[in-house]
């Protein structure tokens, strides 16, 4: 029985008096991949917003390792673990590849680790390397995935949270991510949280499903039910 | 041609100081996308907080530094206190504070210190050295480059080469993202701000003992050509402010020195309006389609 890394609890948030988020409840164990799928506008970018805490919830709690994150700023949240790759991937294009890698971990204290983890980034992607002086706008869809990654990972999160990540990509790039989500949850324990509209594709990696709907939790089942029971599938994901 | 040269040499030695002060309204604009038209006044402000302590203390030096030093706060202060809580959906809001800031700031000195011209000292000769007999360079002209070129190299250094300086530009072109990488993006436009005041108090400095002396309005003038040579940069431009500042001030200097210094603000309008109708992104503004 491995413990929740994230707990979610009658979580409830919205956008000024618009609520979007109604009683969600979820749990992610340690060295898991939970895949939240559903269609748009289900409420999926608004729970990751929530979760990293640039949307504040209305009600409801959030427990990263059985601590509530109530009040915790958004620029400490990556102290605590928690990487978030935004909508869209938020490179920033007036920067270089190396600067943008750079700000993902000017927060650490142990340099020397920061180095290595850079380093690491480096050889894990290694078309990156190749563009270090380019700025970041010059990279492709894919090469902009792998920036967006490696600078989320040179922080060493426990927690990854990803929007999207298949977002305009092509199918061997959607399918490199999900394998490498996979290594990094087998070899480094990595935590992930991802949004998809991709079903097919994140449930192939995820080890649970969860499946919101108008702002709700429709469903949360092993991914591998998801993927083999017709049934179920055709309720909740209509194919 | 001796005068061409003292003219050219002169307005070089202006130019350095537009240059800074547009340096500043360019950082201020490239953090928080505000056009700083209280800087002016912040540093007459500052300036005055020299002539304070030059007179308590008889040390020019130590005037100098109080003034950049009341600069960096004034600038912190300003944001913290005033520009942080202004709504800024629309742009016009931060401009009309700003505006305000100006009225407020030129009334306190006028109450504290008077609406008369004092006197503002320099710390070297401002005589023109001559070389084989033609009059070029001042000692104070020589202090106005090395010192400006100091500056500009410092600020080039930190936001290239510091960490601090990497936040700050992060911060400034995507703040949500740079929120989610650790960065306190409050604290980073606060830090923006500081410097930007502290530049432009710098230029205070190096510019008000050349004209009528401290005075409230001793900025404004300056203000106006250093808004043009920003905006002859492209606002968004930091080598963009330094060659803008330069070639305003060379024109001053020539329209000054052939035509007559009455005609300086008259030329000083002429210029923006001319910038603004002709190339209003400026011209170091990278090309942009537009659709018609």
């Amino acid at each position: 029985m491995t413990a929740d890394l994230l707990t979610v609890e009658a979580l409830a948030a919205g956008y000024g008096p618009v609520p979007v988020l109604h009683d969600v409840d979820l749990r992610v164990p340690t060295g898991t991949i939970a895949a939240v799928i559903g269609a748009n506008g289900a409420g999926k970018t608004t729970l990751l917003r929530t979760l990293s805490g640039m949307l504040r919830p209305t009600a409801g709690r959030i427990l990263l390792d059985g601590r509530d994150l109530r009040g915790t700023a958004v620029e400490q949240l990556v102290r605590r673990g928690v990487a978030h790759v935004p909508e869209g991937r938020g490179v920033i294009g007036e920067l270089t590849v190396e600067e943008n890698l750079r700000l993902g971990a000017l927060w650490r204290r142990d340099r020397g680790d920061a180095a290595r983890a850079l380093d690491e980034v480096y050889q894990l992607f290694e078309p990156l390397a190749a563009r270090r002086r380019h700025l970041g706008h010059q990279l492709s869809g894919g090469e902009r995935q792998m920036l967006a990654l490696g600078r989320a990972l040179v922080g060493r999160p426990r927690l990854l949270l990803l929007d999207e990540p298949s977002l305009g990509l092509a199918p061997r790039v959607v399918a490199q991510t999900m394998a490498l989500l996979r290594r990094l949850r087998d070899e480094n324990g990595l935590t992930v949280l991802l949004v998809e509209q991709n079903v097919r594709s994140a449930l192939a990696v995820a080890d649970q499903g969860i499946v919101m709907s108008l702002g709700r939790i429709a469903l949360a089942a092993p991914a591998a039910r998801l993927r083999d029971d017709a049934d179920l599938r055709h309720a909740y994901l209509g194919f | 041609m001796d005068r061409f040269l003292f003219l050219t040499l002169d307005g070089l030695s202006r130019g350095a100081v537009y240059a800074a002060f547009a340096l500043a309204l360019v950082l201020i604009w490239r953090a928080g996308r505000i056009v700083n038209f209280a800087q002016g006044a912040m540093a007459v402000a500052a300036a005055y907080v020299a002539y304070s302590v030059t007179a308590a203390t008889g040390s020019y030096w130590l005037g100098f530094g109080a003034a950049l030093l009341a600069g960096l706060l004034l600038g912190a202060v300003v944001d913290i206190a005033v520009m942080r809580l202004v709504d800024h959906r629309s742009p016009l809001n931060p401009v009309i504070v700003a505006l305000g800031l100006v009225l407020l700031i030129q009334a306190v000195l006028g109450m504290v210190y008077g609406n008369e011209y004092l006197p503002a000292q320099t710390p070297f000769s401002r005589s023109a050295l001559t070389v084989g007999g033609t009059a070029v360079l001042s000692p104070y002209d020589l202090f106005v480059f090395a010192t400006v070129g100091v500056v500009g190299a410092a600020l080039v250094w930190i936001f290239t080469r510091t960490a601090i300086g990497l936040r700050m530009r992060a911060a400034a072109f995507a703040p949500e993202v740079s929120r989610l990488l650790g960065v306190n993006v409050g604290g980073m436009l606060t830090l923006g701000w500081a410097l930007a005041s502290g530049v432009g108090a710098l230029a205070g400095m190096l510019v008000i003992p050349t004209e009528l002396g401290l005075h409230p309005h001793a900025m404004d003038l300056v203000f106006v050509s250093a808004f043009t040579a920003a905006v002859i940069g492209g606002l968004d431009s930091p080598p963009g402010a330094v060659v803008g500042g330069l070639g305003v001030g060379l024109l001053l200097s020539y329209v000054s020195g052939y035509a007559g210094g009455d005609l300086i603000p008259l030329a000083v309008l002429a210029l923006l309006m001319t910038v603004l109708l002709v190339r209003p992104g400026g011209l170091f503004a990278p090309v942009t389609a537009r659709r018609v």
